[in-house]
């Protein structure tokens, strides 16, 4: 199990958490490689939909980062992105995938050594976890 | 498609960790992939050139280039494409450096990782549609909040270009904090004398429109187009008839018991006041917190202010009001609070009286302060002095603050010297750790006072300092030093954000770094910038900075926020959100969730439509339509998945 190595698919917001990951960069902090970026401008334009096929394309995590409560730089969309992830954790668990296989986290653009520490916590609770394979396509 | 892909070796900044040519050669395999090529810095002129000649003479409908952040050279790049003839929509980047090579060690795993992220990039591009640049016209006006020196500044500057500018100040006056100061180091001229010809500069222009005690308490719109609106909080003093005479506040019966803000609680005001003699616009305030009439609902037989009032001004009826303003662009200007003690009870402030902070030293120093100059506490002169250096600041282990606040090195060596001027026999000493000496004439300013019998005493950050009473006598106690005796402790307290900055931060939509203070969009490169365009930084609500360089970025920043309005169009975001009218099913969940009201329903049709020049393209609609009506342009779910699908398409990091 040890030599399992998840791959894992994060969400990031624009203004917040992806440069977040970018100041992580930009300050060289190292944190290990399972983690595959995809840029979105708000974490609400994530549908629901990205995380199931994720899932089916062979993540073995998911990770949606947005701004903190409050500071969404469209005021509202990570209150969306929220409530969307709570209702998306019950579903998964129906469908027979572990709930924590999904992780939702606040990153400012501020918080370089937050976001490497999330991805250190997101990559150690997947390994725990196992591969995802429940509804993976190949 | 004809897609060309060019990987960024960033110097070695990308290549020393990832094999990129590597990564050009297995991109290069992918179908729909006509030319992949590495190159040293894309970036360049050369590189940049490289892409334009493979579009004219490949016929390339799309780019991706993989190099930095996009949020750093997307800009660049779309304007690359754009001049070669390609759409600058049908541009993407992948980010393998700070996502990747900066972060990693194990070269062959990061070289897959970017081979991974894109390949990722080259499907989403497959995706891409073009866009059409949009512009919209530009209020030509512009707010300043915050009326200290950067606020004044800015303000001045954007007026001066010829523009209406609003200045907004939360106290009775502006000036601010400067105004507060003494002498201004190094080279001691007096503050107030060169910052009140700048306030009454301010009052005069044709072009400022003053709103002092008042608060913006909302933001809507977008850059060009901003609506504001601002509480006009009530003087119950008539500013039309107010002239400023100052009899109200002669004649008030609270005169001289209410605990003066400007000079921070060391002196007195009554209830009626202006916080200073120099305040602009010189318009009495009446406190409602502590005014008889307003507290009570009686003062006296009648109020003195209303008896004694040669104009009539004294309104206790009036209620705030509320303000709407359209604004082009805003500079943020709210300065900055010190470091609170109350964590810090070694340093004994607020136990002794004579322990005071760094301001309140000020003040008393002043010729216009409670004691008028005279460095006297309770009545005496003191014989010893003690200055403490980095309280609340360089503190690693809490709950003081982390970073150096920059200007206390500076202030307490100028103060060091007011009291050698004032007080020609008194024992001067001062606790530092390090004395950062770094501007303009710092180290000559601080090679003078060490001159003038300052005795500096160096000690480590880490080790412990405490101010203590013994036999009715005060004590520094610092490691290594016997315990100094002190009549006078002055410290040397950091800065922080203004309070309540957070909650401004929310209401102007503009992110805070993770020391609190605001976070401009590039520490570099966009150093007055938000990420929130249209919106502007000036002074210490970015950072801690002392005058010179606070007036510096105010410039900096009135110049900013003057090119939209003198260019009188701003482009718009393209990529908007759009309703499949054969989807729809008029149920208006999306109508709810936008915050910006682009989303209008057809009563007739039963169907919804999208503003293009309301929606700020964050997705949300799209995410939430039961029907999947809606689509995000250029981040439509079909892209997405792509991407996702081409992540995640080879074995992972097995």
């Amino acid at each position: 199990m040890s030599s399992f190595e998840p791959r894992i698919v994060a969400f990031l917001c624009n203004w917040c958490s992806y440069a977040g990951a970018d100041l992580a960069g930009t300050s060289r902090i190292k944190y290990p490689p399972n983690v595959r970026t995809i840029r979105v401008m708000c974490s609400g334009r994530i549908n629901p939909m990205f995380i199931v096929n994720a899932l089916q394309e062979g993540a073995d995590g998911v990770l949606i980062s947005g701004c903190h409560p409050g500071d969404c730089h469209y005021s509202k969309g990570n209150y969306y992105a929220r409530r969307r992830y709570q209702v998306m954790k019950n579903i998964l668990e129906y469908i027979g995938i572990h709930p924590d296989r999904v992780r939702m986290s606040w990153v400012s653009a501020g918080e370089g050594q937050k976001f490497a520490d999330v991805i250190n916590e997101v990559i150690e609770g997947i390994k725990a976890l196992g591969p995802a394979e429940e509804i993976r396509r190949r | 498609m004809k897609i060309g892909v060019y990987i960024c070796e960033c110097g070695i900044n990308i290549s020393s960790t990832v094999d990129v040519s590597k990564v050009a050669k297995k991109i290069g395999k992918l179908s729909g992939v006509a030319v992949s090529r590495n190159y040293k810095y894309m970036c360049s002129d050369p590189g940049q050139e490289m892409i334009k000649k493979d579009i004219t003479a490949l016929g390339l409908d799309r780019v991706v280039v993989a190099s930095c952040s996009p949020r750093m050279h997307e800009p660049t790049f779309r304007n690359t494409v754009e001049e070669a003839g390609l759409n600058p929509y049908c541009f993407e980047m992948a980010n393998i450096r700070e996502h990747c090579s900066w972060i990693h060690h194990d070269r062959e795993k990061a070289t897959q990782k970017a081979y991974e992220l894109v390949s990722g990039s080259v499907a989403r591009a497959m995706g891409l549609e073009p866009l059409d640049r949009k512009e919209v016209g530009v209020t030509p006006a512009a707010m300043v909040v915050g009326g200290g020196i950067a606020g004044i500044q800015a303000a001045l500057s954007i007026a001066d270009e010829g523009f209406k500018v609003y200045l907004v100040e939360k106290e009775p006056t502006i000036g601010g904090r400067m105004a507060q100061l003494d002498k201004t180091f190094p080279t001691l001229d007096c503050s107030a004398c060169i910052l009140t010809p700048k306030m009454v500069d301010v009052s005069r222009h044709p072009n400022i429109e003053l709103l002092a005690y008042s608060e913006v308490t909302e933001i809507s719109g977008y850059i060009g187009n901003f609506t504001v609106k601002v509480n006009k909080k009530p003087r119950y003093v008539d500013e039309e008839k107010c002239i400023g005479c100052g009899v109200c506040a002669e004649h008030c019966r609270l005169k001289g018991t209410v605990p003066n803000e400007f000079d921070m609680n060391k002196g007195k005001r009554g209830a009626i006041y202006a916080p200073f003699p120099q305040s602009v616009p010189l318009k009495y305030t009446i406190d409602p917190e502590k005014c008889l009439m307003l507290t009570r609902g009686k003062c006296g037989k009648e109020p003195r202010c209303v008896e004694n009032c040669p104009r009539d001004a004294i309104d206790f009826k009036q209620k705030e009001s509320i303000v709407e303003l359209n604004v082009g662009t805003i500079v943020v200007a709210t300065g900055f609070d010190l470091f609170d003690l109350s964590v810090k009870p070694e340093y004994g402030y607020g136990k002794y009286d004579n322990v005071i902070t760094g301001l309140e030293f000020e003040r008393i120093v002043s010729a216009s302060g409670p004691t008028g100059g005279k460095v006297r506490l309770n009545g005496k002169y003191p014989k010893n002095v003690v200055f403490i250096q980095c309280v609340g600041s360089r503190d690693r282990k809490g709950p003081g603050n982390e970073y150096c606040s920059r200007v206390c090195c500076m202030y307490t060596a100028k103060q060091a010297h007011l009291v050698r001027e004032k007080l020609p026999d008194s024992h001067i000493t001062v606790y530092y750790t390090d004395v950062r000496a770094f501007g303009k004439g710092f180290e000559e300013f601080y090679n003078r006072i060490k001159k003038e019998g300052v005795t500096y005493r160096r000690r480590e950050l880490d080790d412990a300092i405490e101010v203590f009473q013994k036999d009715e006598k005060t004590y520094v106690k610092a490691k290594g030093y016997k315990d100094a005796e002190a009549d006078l402790v002055v410290l040397a307290v950091g800065l922080v954000p203004k309070s309540g900055s957070k909650e401004l931060a929310h209401v102007l939509n503009i992110q805070n770094s993770g020391d609190g203070f605001y976070l401009e969009a590039h520490p570099k490169l966009r150093p007055v910038d938000t990420m929130t365009d249209g919106l502007f930084l000036a002074g210490c609500c970015q950072s801690p900075k002392d005058i010179p360089d606070t007036v510096s970025q105010a410039n900096a920043a009135a110049s900013r926020a003057s090119i939209p309005l003198a260019r009188g169009k701003v482009e718009i975001n393209p990529a908007t959100s759009v309703v499949d009218e054969d989807l729809c099913v008029g149920c208006r969940t999306c109508e709810k969730i936008c915050s910006y009201s682009a989303l209008e329903y057809d009563e007739e049709r039963g169907i919804m439509k999208a503003n293009e020049v309301l929606c700020k393209g964050c997705g949300s609609c799209t995410a939430a339509c039961p029907s999947g009506a809606i689509s995000l342009r250029h981040y439509r779910d079909t892209g997405v998945m792509y991407q996702l699908e081409a992540l995640l398409r080879e074995g992972g990091t097995e």
